[in-house]
């Protein structure tokens, strides 16, 4: 409810302004302050931004820029995928002169993005996770990293560690960007034993910690021995995995501190580099590229250390794979494959390469997923 | 780890019972023992939060996941104390405070708890009743939070209390009229507020469940309105505390039941399943309802009932 009370601060305060100084001096107004040679910056977030996920990688990614000279970074945490983020953004813009807005959240981008930067042409919108598309406005863009190859990886260390030949996911919504990470999991682990399958429960919602932590549960109950997973914030599932006596592959961010032992590697989220490098751009008056992707190669995604419970032969493999992922063009989804239903989704021969933007539209599980996107 | 195969369903059915209804148990107790002696407090929610918040940091900074319980269970006595005491003013709508108050409780435990979201807190330990059997699954089932049994006796003996103490006569009769308690001579405001209070102690205790055993982990999103249902799960259970122990185990068995599913492979549908507990409320409110009796059992005094 915080968000809405300090909203409405800020609705009394936009309405005073315009009362009080539409006439005189819009000039006067901080928005047009990043033309003096100095550059602020707004990061917004959907959840905490140290919750062991997918916020706290934005906000490590944050730090970086703050760490820039001539910047001034503002952040907003627990801003729903709703008009708030809308007036979240009109805020900084207006009141605390940000000139380039990193929105993180995957709702944010249609309509919320959509909507402001048409009404906002010399404010730069940089969304985490969309498809800009042509017809969007150009002064958005959508970036974003190959981070499947990071799960095929996490697949791999899975794949070596399990016993039961069953590995679990916890994922939060059938979108996209999870049925790969969930698809290429499994790919992974296939690449050692194509015996293995994967079990994979939503929970229907980006946070529900009592949800994820039954998810990981019955997980366990089904004898899935290695968990990794799709949610915000990863902590809930990796402890009760870890009290389960399951192995752990992380997601977002580092979880290994949460369970030493059980904690198998992890596909991270590298924003550091990706941030510090647009703002740079930014700054210099450069041309930012409107759809911007990368992987491992990149630096745009990076692994967890491998923990003490991974193999010789599972770290070999692992290497091997990842010296191979890091020369780019590398396919996790290559035929002759089928999806859990039947289907063929890509014949002998035929392979969809990281960078595949057909990736990005992706609708089933592979073949050896037991779970149903609807 | 033995294949159980479709038996995985009962069985985290159990298991959900026993693991995810404990918040329940303590926040519809504590409501329950408010709405007996007369008011409605709606806050809970907040209080509920702001416990797991606060139990969470008591027992992060001390050590000790036992402190961390009895720093949420004041914590939440001092919420039920301020509502009691607004809400002795006349002319004072105590749903409209209690709203109020949730919304404080839950602004106030995200501001504090901002900086334990990422530290990890001990965890109140569990009995392992489970130990008769050879197979995991059942022993991970049966890993019983003390907590849980401490609710199931408090259910007990608040129905003694209510039906067989002194104690118990004096809330009742202040729930049931304010005249004819002021007329034996007893101060309806007093035994309110002292009701509210111990109300309040008790949701903050279900909220220190969540973040120090399960989930067991403190953050903004972690009680998902369950202490709104809970204060529900009272009427549901018709102000009658051993009610509310088998309404808190239903829901959160049909809370599990998503999960369970799933993992035994029925996937297709599972937003609908994720509405077990609420369809089941459903029905059960309207195969128990009556036309002669649909109140049965509400204090008298209860602002909705009025």
């Amino acid at each position: 409810m915080k968000p809405s009370l300090s909203l409405t601060r800020r609705h009394f305060l936009g309405t005073a302004a315009a009362f009080g100084g539409a006439a005189v001096a819009p000039s006067l107004l901080p928005g047009q302050a990043h033309a003096a040679g100095s550059l602020t910056v707004g990061f917004i977030y959907v959840g905490p931004k140290d919750d062991f996920g997918y916020n706290q990688a934005h906000a490590e990614g944050a730090a970086a820029v703050k760490a820039m000279d001539g910047v001034t970074v503002i952040e907003e945490e627990n801003v729903p995928e709703t008009n708030d983020v809308q007036n979240t953004m009109q805020s900084m813009i207006n009141f605390d002169g940000a000139a380039l807005l990193f929105p993180t959240s995957f709702g944010y981008y249609n309509p919320h993005i959509l909507e402001l930067a048409p009404k906002f042409p010399d404010v730069r919108f940089e969304h985490c996770g969309g498809l800009w598309g042509a017809d969007d406005p150009k002064n958005a863009g959508s970036y974003f990293g190959y981070i499947g190859m990071g799960q095929y990886l996490n697949g791999i260390a899975a794949g070596h560690a399990t016993k039961s030949k069953k590995i679990g996911f916890v994922a939060a919504k059938p979108i996209p960007q999870v049925l790969n990470n969930i698809n290429s999991f499994l790919l992974g682990a296939r690449a050692v034993d194509p015996s293995i399958t994967c079990q994979v429960i939503f929970t229907g919602e980006w946070s529900l910690a009592v949800k994820e932590a039954e998810a990981t549960n019955a997980l366990a109950d089904q004898g899935c021995d290695v968990i990794t997973c799709h949610v915000d914030g990863p902590k809930v599932v990796a402890e009760t995995a870890a009290a389960r006596g399951a192995y752990i592959c992380g997601y977002h961010a580092d979880q290994s501190p949460l369970a030493p032992e059980m904690y198998l590697t992890g596909a991270e989220w590298n924003w550091a580099g990706v941030y510090t490098d647009m703002v740079t751009k930014f700054m210099a008056g450069e041309p930012i590229d409107n759809f911007v992707r990368g992987g491992l190669a990149d630096g745009f995604i990076k692994m967890s250390p491998l923990g003490p419970a991974v193999s010789d032969a599972a770290r070999n493999q692992f290497e091997a794979t990842k010296a191979e992922i890091m020369k780019g063009g590398f396919a996790a989804i290559k035929g002759p494959l089928k999806d859990n239903k039947g289907n063929m989704i890509a014949a002998e021969g035929e392979a969809f390469v990281e960078s595949d933007v057909a990736l990005e539209s992706m609708g089933y599980l592979v073949e050896g997923v037991i779970g149903s996107t609807s | 780890m033995t294949d159980i195969g479709l038996w995985g369903v009962p069985l985290a059915i159990l298991g959900g019972a026993i693991r995810v209804s404990t918040p329940f148990l303590f926040v519809s107790l504590g409501e329950c023992l408010t709405e007996r002696s007369g008011r409605i407090n709606l806050g809970l929610e907040g209080t509920l939060v702001f416990g797991a918040m606060t139990g969470y940091a008591v027992a992060y900074q001390s050590g000790s996941p036992w402190l961390g319980v009895l720093a949420a269970a004041l914590a939440g006595a001092v919420f039920g104390l301020f509502h009691g005491w607004i809400c002795k003013f006349r002319g004072v709508n105590d749903i409209a405070i209690g709203i109020a108050m949730m919304l404080l409780g839950m602004g106030l435990a995200f501001y504090f708890g901002k900086p334990f979201i990422q530290p990890v807190a001990p965890d109140l330990p569990a009995i392992p009743l489970g130990w008769w059997s050879d197979i995991p699954q059942v022993q991970a089932a049966l890993q019983v939070n003390a907590l849980f049994i401490v609710g199931g006796l408090l259910a007990l003996a608040l129905h003694w209390m209510f039906r067989a103490t002194r104690i118990g006569l004096t809330i009742r009769v202040v729930g049931d009229s304010t005249d004819a308690a002021r007329a034996i001579g007893l101060n309806p405001d007093t035994v309110r507020l002292l009701a509210t209070a111990a109300g309040g102690a008790l949701a903050g205790i279900g909220g220190a469940y969540l973040s120090l055993y399960y989930p067991g982990s403190w953050n903004e999103g972690i009680s998902s309105g369950q202490g709104l249902m809970a204060v529900a799960l009272v009427i549901f259970a018709r102000w009658n505390p051993i009610n509310c122990f088998w309404a808190a185990l239903l829901f959160g068995g049909a809370g599990a039941l998503g999960p369970a599913l799933q993992s035994v492979g029925v996937s297709s549908g599972y937003y609908l399943f994720f509405a077990a507990p609420y369809v089941l409320t459903l029905a059960l409110l309207i195969l128990t309802s009556s036309p002669d009796k649909a109140l049965h059992g509400a204090p008298g005094e209860l602002s909705i009932t009025k």
